[in-house]
Order: structure tokens, then sequence, then C-alpha cells
């Protein structure tokens, strides 16, 4: 017996499906960040980390033929450019907002020149679980095919969230996040946790850029990433630094991203720049209700730049 | 804190002695050779780069040098690219003074421009050519100032970050641009590439006589001297840079904070509006995507580079013009890809920066160091 049409249904089901694949590259990216600052480092580079590694994802599944190897090498040429990041803000009077945003432009700029060898050919995607074998309709077998990256953020979000309050780690990172000074007390290396930080944050970030190229959109090009590295930043913010609300917060972004096609899908195609735009206004929103002026942020790791 | 008693009297200036001249000399001549230094460092890595492509770094310097300023020709191809190059670095520069690190000068850039195509609509028949310009020169200007202006606001009223809430404005102003291009507002004379109607050719702006040079450089120059002097001369600037220095202590002398952050990020705005203005006006003749050129993300660097001083802006832009001018040619000789020049942009910017912690480190002893 052949499903019938879902009609308006397949709206609210797309989106659920469409958030769930938009919020991976977030919550990675998220997470990464997350990390990073709450070793009392932003990394505003992460863009340029995210394109890259979507570009070296590519790059490797095509010529090994496995995309799982593309997503360990975007990982790696992640932390790459992590440990650059962390590299620069070691060195005295070096300026951390301002190498971000160099790191950015020189990421995209790397990523573009090493890819134009790569838009052309097909690279082996990241297969997806398919939860929905349950339901004869094809649209709820489409929307709850998972992929497996989703399942191993979620996982990790937990694991940071359990890590940040119960081990060693957790707590090293958070010290040197909140007061230099009492982490040095304490006689741990300050640049040194920032260092290790930074650097799994990069390596996040590439996996969630790895995403992008071998899974949806699946495909290398110049326009892949637009802004989701910036937003992921607002995000750990609007989060206020704990990994759960990050992973909720991602989803919420995927949604806000999934709205447009998700629309398109049955029929409207009017307002396709608006739906283009809100992500970011709604990021832009994000942050005006999260910030304060004359208060620190509630959660606000305290050797942060931008929060003091 | 120094004892007044130790001040030199006032109204007789002290005669500064050789040693604190040469002493002083010598710490401002950092600015310069510093960023000198980053310059040759970041070419010195960047032919590594090449070496290990196969590619060979002499010939590519050497036609960087002959696209950017081996001929007549090719400097008047890296004028014409410094010009918004200029105005978009000042959207850096000036809220720098402050402190603030503004970096959507591109968004501020394309609304800017998108301003000065649409209110030339209704009037480019019908107006005299400088009535047109003049309105046109108004709407990017006002557009382009109040985008930046409300990353000043955000910044000041609920302490969002500028630089994120102003890459944020960017996307958006994107989003808008592509709306209206390709909406309400599309020629439908022209069905390839969606855009707004043509200005006209009457109305566009011409050329320095003599150059193949539109009047956006000298006005950028021109620009860049006003805002240095504003910013160095006059209580605005002196405020403004107070500010930077430590809030709180302007705050405490009951400076206006608030009205300093949004109106500097107001002339910033309108800055980069002014060149999307001029890529409109001198350049395209009408808005569409090719507004979105980069050249607001290559004024971040030509600020930086610049360490932000106003003056010192249009000879770095010409620098960069010239990077940009050579482009095509390098990358069609030596079979790179067209990000090649972006590659390059970013290793100066990230050598750029470490060089920072150069700045107040003492000589080495065998380089003539002191104590």
């Amino acid at each position: 017996m052949e499903a019938t049409d879902l009609g308006l249904w397949s709206v609210p089901l797309a989106m659920f499906a469409g958030a769930i694949r938009v919020s991976t590259p977030f919550l990675f990216v998220s997470l990464g960040e997350c990390l990073t600052e709450k070793s009392g480092r932003i990394n505003l580079g992460l863009e340029g980390t995210l394109v890259f590694g979507a570009m070296a994802a590519y790059a490797v599944s095509y010529m090994t033929g496995s995309a799982w190897l593309g997503v360990v090498a975007a990982g790696l040429a992640g932390a790459g450019f992590g440990m650059l990041h962390a590299g620069l803000c070691s060195l005295p009077r070096v300026n951390d907002i301002a190498v971000g945003i160099a790191l950015m432009l020189f990421g995209v700029g790397l990523a573009f020149f090493f890819g134009k060898a790569f838009i052309q050919p097909t690279a082996p995607r990241l297969p997806s679980i398919p939860l929905g074998e349950w339901s004869d309709v094809s649209q709820i077998r489409v929307a709850l095919e998972i992929n497996p990256l989703f399942f191993i953020g979620a996982a990790l979000a937990l694991a940071m969230w359990w890590a940040f309050r119960n081990t060693r780690f957790g707590l090293i990172v958070r010290t040197t996040g909140d007061s230099a000074a009492a982490a040095r007390a304490l006689g741990t290396s300050v640049l040194g946790v920032r260092f290790v930080a930074t650097t799994i944050g990069g390596f996040l970030a590439g996996v969630g850029g790895s995403f992008l190229s071998l899974y949806y959109p699946g495909s290398w090009n110049e326009g892949l990433s637009s802004g989701q590295g910036l937003m992921a930043v607002a995000l750990v913010i609007f989060a206020r630094w704990n990994p759960l609300a990050c992973f909720l917060a991602a989803l919420l972004f995927g949604a806000a991203g999934a709205l447009g096609p998700a629309l398109q899908s049955i029929g409207v195609s009017q307002g396709y720049h608006f739906f283009n735009a809100a992500p970011y206004v709604m990021t832009l929103l994000i942050m005006i209700a999260s910030s304060s002026p004359t208060r620190a942020l509630r959660g606000a790791p305290g050797e942060l730049s931008i929060v003091k | 804190m120094t004892d007044v008693a130790e001040l030199p009297p006032a109204g007789r200036a002290a005669a500064p002695s050789l040693a604190e001249a040469a002493d002083r000399i010598r710490r401002s001549a950092a600015y310069v050779v510093v960023p000198i230094l980053a310059l040759v460092g970041s070419g010195l890595i960047f032919s590594l780069f090449l070496l290990a492509l196969g590619q060979s770094p002499a010939e590519f310097f050497g036609l960087l040098w002959r696209g950017g300023f081996g001929t007549a020709f090719s400097w008047q191809n890296t004028l014409v690219r410094a010009a918004p190059l200029i105005f978009t670095a000042l959207c850096v520069a000036i809220p720098a003074q402050l402190g603030l690190v503004v970096i959507g000068g591109e968004g501020a850039l394309v609304l800017g421009g998108l301003a000065a195509a649409v209110i030339a609509l209704p009037i480019a028949a019908s107006l005299p050519a400088p009535v047109v310009l003049a309105a046109m020169f108004v709407a990017a200007a006002v557009v382009g100032g109040a985008w930046i202006g409300l990353v000043g606001l955000l910044r000041h009223g609920r302490g969002v970050n500028e630089t994120i809430s102003s890459l944020l404005l960017y996307y958006i102003a994107i989003s808008i641009l592509n709306f209206v291009v390709e909406g309400p507002l599309r020629d439908p004379g022209s069905p390839n590439k969606p855009s707004t109607p043509s200005i006209g050719e009457q109305n566009m702006v011409g050329n320095i006589p003599g150059l193949d040079v539109h009047w956006g450089l000298p006005i950028g120059v021109l620009l860049c001297v006003l805002l240095y002097l504003l910013m160095s001369r006059t209580t605005f600037g002196f405020a403004a840079r107070v500010t930077g220095g430590n809030v709180r202590a302007a705050r405490g002398q009951g400076l206006p904070v608030g009205g300093l952050v949004v109106g500097a990020c107001a002339i910033a705005g309108a800055c980069a509006g002014l060149a999307g203005f001029f890529e409109v006006a001198a350049i395209q003749g009408k808005a569409n995507a090719s507004l979105i050129a980069g050249y607001g993300f290559s004024g971040i660097l030509v600020s930086f580079l610049a360490r932000h001083n106003p003056l010192a802006i249009p000879p770095v832009a010409i620098l960069f013009g010239g990077i940009a001018a050579a482009g095509g040619l390098v990358q069609r000789r030596m079979g790179l890809p067209d990000a090649t020049m972006m590659v390059l942009q970013g290793l100066i910017f990230v050598v750029l920066l470490a060089s920072e912690t150069l700045y107040g480190r003492r000589l080495p002893a065998w380089l003539g160091g002191g104590k």
C-alpha cells in the first residue's frame, strides 16, 4: 500500500530532518569553540578552519576512497590551524581577535587554493544511518536518515559537559579560563592549556567542516560555508558555555537554517533571500538578547577578552 | 607618577639632548621597520610555499612587479584597484582608534552601492549629472554610516561584540542586495546577470584628466587626510583616542563614550558606503553581485598594515592594489588558481600580526642594542 501524501505535515518533518542535518556542523564547531573559550581564549578563525576542513575532507576522501579518512584528515587540518592560532596568540602583545580574523581569511584562501582541483570530481560521501525503515511513507524514511556524525557530536556534548564538571582536566581548563593568575598559582601552564584547548577546538571545527562537504550539501565548492564558523561563536555565548546547551542551540540554529529549504520543498519559493538571512538575523537577535553592556555574562570565563 | 617638580618649567620647552632625540627616532622607526620586516618575512614564507609547489618565486615576484608597478598601464590598474581599498580600510581604522575591531565594511560597501544605484533610478534621466552624483554620494554615505553605526549602537547599548555583529550584518547585507537586485528593482534589460538599471553613461564619475583613473582615488586620499586631522587635531578625535585607551578613564572624565562609539562607527560606515558609491558610479554603473568583490576584507588587512593610521592607508592600499592588479597576470602565466592572491594576503596578515610582538623589544646586542 503506497503511503499517502503527508500534505502540510511534510514541512515540520522536513524541518526536523533539516534541523538535524544543518545543526551537525554547528554542533561540532560550537563544541570546539566552547572548549577553547572555556580555557580563556576566543578563536574567531573557525570559519577558515571549517572551510579548509571541508576541502581537506573532500580531497582526502576523493584520493583515498574513504570518507571517514576524509573526516580524520579534516580534523587534523583543523588541529593544525588551532595550533597556529594558539602559537600566534601565545606571543606577547598579539591581539587574539585580530589573529582570528587573519586565520579566517588565510584558511579560506588556502582552502580555495588547494580546492580548485576538487570542485568537479565526486568523492565518496559519508553514509547515513537509516532509522526510518519502520515507515511506509518515503518522506518519513528520508527524514529519518540521520548521519552518524550527529550522534558522535551529541555524545561528545554529553562527554564534554560531564568532563567539565567532574574531571581534573575539566577543572584545569575552567580555572585557566576564569583566572589565569589562579591557574598559574596552581602550577599549570596557562599557555599550554590554551594551546591544547585551541588545538582540540580546531580539530572539532575541521570535523564539522568535513560534514559540509561529505554529507550535506555533500560537495566541495567555494560557496560552501557562509558564516557558520562565526555563528558558532555566537552560539557558544548564547549557550552560556555549557556543552549541553550548545547541543540544543545547534539544533535551534539548524532549524532556522532548514526553514528555507523545508518550505521550498513544498513549493513556497518566495522569500528565498529572507530565509537566507534568517539564521544571521536570529544570531544577531540572540546576541543582542544575551549580551549586557554592564554586567559580565553569566557563566562567562573570566579571562575571555570579549567579555572583560 | 612623575613628581610635578620634575617636569620642565611650563612655557619653556626643554631642549632635547641628542640621545633623547635618537631614542625617539628609533622608537618611532619601529612603526615603519616592523611592518616592512613583516612584508619581507611573508614574502620569504610565500616563496617557500611556491618552491614546495614547484613554482619559481623569482618569476612570481617579477610578474607581480610587472603587473602591478612595471608599466604605466599596470600603474593605472593598480590605482583603480587601490581606490576602494582606501575607503574600506578607513572603515576599519577609525573604529580602531577607539579599540573597536569592525570588520563588516564589505556589508556597508554593498548597501552603500545599492543605495546609490537605487536613489539614481528616479532622477537619472531628469536631473543634471552633478545633482544625481551628489544624491548618490550622500545616499551611499548615509546608508553605509547607518549600517556600521548600528554596530556601534549595539556595542554601546547592549555590549554586543562589534566584530561578530559587523560580520553578521555583512551576511544580512548580501541577502538584502540579492533580494533587491533580483526582485523589485531588477533591470529587465539584463536577463543574464541580475542588476539594477544602469544610472546612465552621463552620470558616471569621470577620470582624472590625463589618467585612466577615476576621481575616487584622490577623494579617498583627501578623506584620509581629513580623517587624520579629525582624529589627531580635534577634541572629537582626542576623546575617541582616550576612549580607545581606557574606557573607564574616559567615562570618569565625563566623555560621551556612547556618542563617540556610534559616531566613529558611523563615520567608518560612511567611508565604506562611499567605496560602494564609487564602485557603482565609476566602474559598474549599476548595482549587482559584482559589488561583493572582497574589497571590505582586503581593507581590513590594509588598515592593520597601516597600523590604523589614516595617513599610512593610501600607500598600503596602493601596495595591495598592485597585488590585486597583478593577480590576473601572475595566475595566468604561472597557472596558479585565483586564490593565490588570497593566500598571499592572508599570509601577510598572519605574519604582520605575529610581528606585533617585536614592538618594545630591545635590539639584540650584535645589532647595537643598548641597555
